[in-house]
């Protein structure tokens, strides 16, 4: 008793679920792509582009910690001050949500709870720049 | 001893790695090159030892039964722990091979004054398996993310289902505690029971330290280093779709959890952890039952010298008579 | 008891602590008591083994072949490319020790070459050094070893102290079966010369007389007479055991220990009372007149040879179908091995008991049925005339033979029949009956004296688990379903828990089955008086003496 069919089918089996990734980009005639990140307002960003890459998240997590727990509101970074702010600050030059933060984040499956709270002024004009007037006040 | 050498394998594969994404004409090497050579390997490796295995036949169909048999219709037979059917049979497997249905009998004994012999519950190697082995299903599943484009709404939703506490960016996930957690244990106890330890031999510390080595560097560089992921994807997807990228931008500690993977495929299906195909063929769990109702065909069953009841008669001829026996030829 | 048999407290005196030399280097120490004798050159030869020769295990030279290595690693290459299971379980072992505790000889040695996976690992080693890239590349570091004369002995005190009992495969995640390794391993030794006596020479018996005894024709003849006059002295009802009767429905096959060893002869007399009260048609024989088959403890081409009688009688006889008595290893090798060797049976037919019209559906390729399935069903359409209480001075507790429950789950049979002869019965802890049963310690081929205090020390958890529903509830009979059991507990029990017997299923049955035309019984079948005889005297039954 050798069992080769099962056997076989087995291995049939086995090795296309492991090279799924090849079917399934093939199929959809994927190849690894530059994304093309909406160009921002500004001249350069708070930090070099490069540490943003990997870092954003990181900045955007201490800028959190200094605005809401402990009331500081200004960062100064090489000389520039710098209100800790997303839709103030980041948004300010990376005006799209869309054309610039979620092509990134939807390539990479990545679910950011940002936009639980904060919206991209461009998205929704009207209540980003309620949120900031309700700021000034 | 054993284990200390395992830990430097694993600590100079690391550095190997580390060394592979700062030297320019090596990223290339261990970006793509190596990775390539990897995933030949773990496939046709696996082809290579499925295949050795199923040369040789099942020569008798020798069944572990665990449970009642079936027999008499008014006896309750345990289906899935003796199967007489191919169905049951495959309900058996499934239970083996997704919740360790063996592995979770494991009891220990201990020799009290008396002499007394007492038997307890000992879960904790099954469920260290079952959770090594089930998070390390997720985190493979999950990693899918960085191989496939757009990325499946079931891929997502799995990493959904893992992470459990956001308390930053970005999310814990279960399976990167978990994970790490079960390996720590399975090489816990390597080290501190004796007899375990006794048994234990270079592969066995090797591999679990090769795993922790891979998972560390992945938690690592989730939530502290950090990298660019979007340059993984590229990395990641290059491969899978034959036209390999590697990016500038990926950090050194990238390059030492993608080294570990490269050598995790290549060992696999030569080492121990051949156990994941094996399983498949396990002759004392993958048959039914049924000897008794389905004859089994030995391929290579041959004649063998017996005793005929001829020559039996012949030999004790005068004692069949004497003793009053029919004899067969009169 | 041998003299050098340890006392019961020296030796549960047992270190669980593995030596400080790691397990290569580690030799073997031939201890008298602990190891069997070599097999007789007589042997070897009568059965056409090679390498027949005067030797010992404790001596030094093995007075091998010269080219004993290469003999042994291309029979290791031929058993590779044969046994799917060998080379996968040489291959997949993750070394996770779930096995390691559940072997009756490690929880009574203590040595680590009894956990399972140690001794597996002795194959595995040399298996690697010789047979895989990385060991022939790594050597030791990958787990390698040289086959040297140390390993070799190694592998005979090891694979001769496993009674291929499968315990351990119940626990293994991968299925990997000891047993499996072990009857390869013997195999290997085999074909350098390298046996034991008391698997050798009850084999050679086997394949000459037809038992593992030697019993001749005669000597079958006056066991059986004896037995069918000593029923009439018990019951004063006189059966009828037709020997080598052409044209009877069933063949009868039993371990030969139940006509010519006690206390199996119990269960021989309740057979044959069985089949007088139901009128069964059978025959016995002289030449198929084993059950047992120590061909599965040297060689699967071995085990062929003496399985080859059971279906070469039963055509000869031209019988319908077979019945198999109470024995372990023979049902081994007829539910896993027999149809497949020797088959297909396709002169016999479908068993279906005369009796109930029970057709026995699951042994319908084989043809051979267990007799505790056939009494098991008489019981349950009502065709036995029993009377439990003649067992009433029996406290039973059942002991799950390894090779019943582990190789064929023949689990709640015995336990309907016990539970409906007995009035009295006592499971004993869970984790050591049924599937998780633990071995007697002297089966496949150990059980002889020289090595005694193996078996006590593997028979140790069997005895413990006895121990405790003795004491608890008052048990006094270990009741079993194998010939080795029956043959091996009494010393073992003797030992542990003395005051506790051990019987066959049917000799209960036997002393439970009113006959038809029987006289009162004063005692049971082993002569042990009745409860209910001595009550008697002074009871409502006989009020001539109130």
């Amino acid at each position: 008793m050798r069992d080769r069919g099962w056997i076989l089918l087995g291995l049939a089996l086995f090795i296309a679920l492991v090279t799924f990734p090849l079917w399934y980009n093939t199929a959809l005639g994927v190849a690894p792509k530059q994304l093309q990140l909406e160009k921002a307002k500004g001249e350069a960003c708070v930090y070099e582009t490069a540490y943003m890459r990997q870092h954003h998240m990181d900045v955007l997590m201490e800028w959190r910690e200094q605005v809401v727990r402990r009331g500081n509101h200004l960062v100064k970074v090489g000389g520039k001050t710098y209100e800790m702010s997303l839709t103030k600050t980041c948004l300010d030059c990376h005006r799209s949500k869309e054309r610039f933060c979620d092509r990134c984040h939807d390539y990479a499956a990545v679910t950011p709870y940002c936009w639980d709270c904060h919206v991209s002024p461009e998205e929704a004009p009207v209540v980003a720049a309620r949120a900031r007037t309700a700021d000034e006040r | 001893m054993s284990v200390v050498l395992a830990l430097v394998a694993v600590c100079v594969l690391a550095a190997l790695g580390y060394a592979g994404g700062q030297v320019e004409g090596w990223r290339w090497i261990f970006g793509a090159v190596l990775p390539y050579l990897g995933i030949a390997l773990f496939l046709g490796g696996i082809v290579y030892r499925v295949a050795r295995w199923a040369s040789s036949p099942v020569p008798f169909r020798i069944t572990t039964t665990t449970g009642q048999q079936r027999s008499l219709p008014w006896i309750r037979q345990a289906k899935l722990d003796n199967p007489f059917t191919p169905a049951q049979t495959f309900g058996r497997m499934l239970l083996e091979v997704l919740l360790f249905r063996s592995l979770f009998r494991n009891s220990k004994f201990e020799l009290r004054a008396g002499p007394r012999l007492v038997y307890g519950e000992e879960k904790w190697l099954w469920l260290a398996a079952m959770a090594f082995h089930w998070s390390f299903l997720v985190v493979f599943l999950r990693h899918l993310r960085f191989f496939l484009d757009p990325v499946p709404a079931w891929v997502a939703a799995l990493q959904s289902i893992d992470g459990f506490l956001q308390i930053g960016a970005p999310e814990i996930l279960w399976t990167g505690l978990i994970l790490p957690a079960a390996l720590l244990y399975l090489l816990a106890r390597r080290l501190f029971q004796a007899e375990i330890r006794y048994i234990s031999l270079f592969a066995d510390y090797f591999a679990l330290c090769l795993l922790l080595g891979l998972a560390g560097s992945g938690v690592l560089m989730r939530y502290f280093t950090k990298t660019d992921i979007i340059a993984v994807k590229q990395l990641a997807i290059g491969i899978v779709t034959f036209s390999p990228v590697v990016p500038a931008s990926l950090s050194g500690l990238f390059f030492v959890h993608l080294f570990l993977l490269t050598v995790l495929l290549a060992y696999f299906p030569f080492s121990k952890l051949a156990h994941m195909p094996g399983i498949f063929l396990s002759p004392t769990r993958n048959l039914p039952n049924n000897n008794r109702a389905h004859r089994h065909v030995n391929p290579w069953n041959y004649p063998v010298k017996v005793h005929t009841y001829e020559e039996w008669e012949e030999e004790f001829h005068d004692k069949i008579v004497a003793a009053g026996l029919p004899l067969d030829k009169e | 008891m041998a003299e050098t048999t340890p006392k019961l407290d020296e030796l549960v005196q047992i270190d669980y602590r593995p030596p400080e030399t790691p397990w290569m280097d580690t030799p073997v120490e031939f201890r008298r008591g602990t190891f069997c004798y070599s097999a007789a050159a007589k042997n070897l030869e009568y059965l056409g083994f090679p390498n027949p020769r005067d030797w010992q295990p404790s001596d030094e030279d093995w007075k091998l072949p010269e080219n004993w290595r290469e003999i042994i690693l291309k029979a290791m290459e031929d058993r590779l490319k044969k046994f799917r299971s060998f080379r996968l379980f040489m291959d997949i072992c993750v070394r996770c020790g779930a096995c390691a505790d559940k072997c009756h000889f490690y929880i009574g040695s203590g040595d680590p070459k009894n956990m399972p996976v140690l001794r597996a690992e002795l194959i595995r080693s040399v298996y690697r050094r010789y047979f895989t890239r990385a060991g022939k590349m790594f050597g030791r570091l990958a787990g390698a070893r040289d086959l040297t004369i140390d390993v070799l002995k190694e592998w005979f005190y090891y694979f001769y102290q496993c009674t291929e009992c499968r315990r351990c495969s119940v626990f293994c995640p991968y299925g990997i079966d000891q047993a499996e390794i072990t009857m390869i391993g013997r195999e290997l030794l085999n074909e350098v010369g390298v046996n034991i006596n008391w698997a050798v020479e009850p084999a050679a018996n086997c394949f000459r007389t037809g038992n593992h005894l030697g019993v001749q024709p005669h000597g079958f003849k006056d066991s059986i007479d004896f037995a069918v006059d000593e029923l009439e002295e018990i019951t004063g009802v006189r059966v009828e055991v037709p020997i080598m009767k052409k044209g009877a429905e069933v063949l009868f096959i039993m371990p030969s220990a139940d006509y010519f060893a006690s206390p199996h002869y119990y269960t021989l007399l309740g057979y044959f009372l069985l089949f007088h009260h139901i009128g069964l048609d059978f025959t016995v024989s002289a030449y198929a007149s084993e059950g047992g088959n120590f061909g599965l403890f040297i060689s699967h081409e071995m085990m062929k040879r003496l399985n080859d009688k059971m279906y070469r009688e039963a055509k000869r006889l031209g019988v319908k179908w077979i019945l198999g008595g109470e024995c372990g290893h023979m049902w081994r090798v007829v539910h896993q091995y027999m149809d497949t060797m020797n088959g297909p049976a396709d002169f016999l037919e479908v068993p279906k008991s005369p009796i109930t019209g029970t057709v026995f559906d699951h042994a319908r390729s084989t043809k051979m049925v267990h007799i505790c399935e056939f009494t098991a069903d008489l019981i349950r359409h009502g065709k036995l005339k029993l009377d439990p209480s003649r067992n009433d001075h029996w406290n039973v507790t059942f002991h799950d033979s390894c090779n019943p429950s582990r190789a064929m789950g023949l689990l709640e049979e015995p336990r309907y029949i016990l539970k409906t002869v007995c009035n009295h019965f006592h499971e004993m802890p869970e984790n050591t009956i049924r599937e998780q049963t633990f071995c007697c310690g002297s089966g496949a081929g150990l059980g002889t004296d020289e090595n005694l205090e193996m078996r006590l020390r593997g028979g140790f958890p069997r005895a413990n688990a006895v121990k405790y529903v003795h004491e608890k509830h008052g048990v006094n009979v270990l009741s079993c379903i194998c010939a080795i059991d029956k043959a091996t507990l009494p010393p073992l029990l003797e030992y542990f828990v003395p005051g506790v017997e051990v019987a066959g299923i049917h000799e209960f049955v036997g002393n439970a089955l009113v006959m038809e035309g029987e006289r009162e019984r004063d005692t049971d079948l082993r002569g042990t008086p009745l409860v209910k005889a001595a009550q008697a005297e002074g009871d409502k039954e006989e009020p001539a003496h109130a």
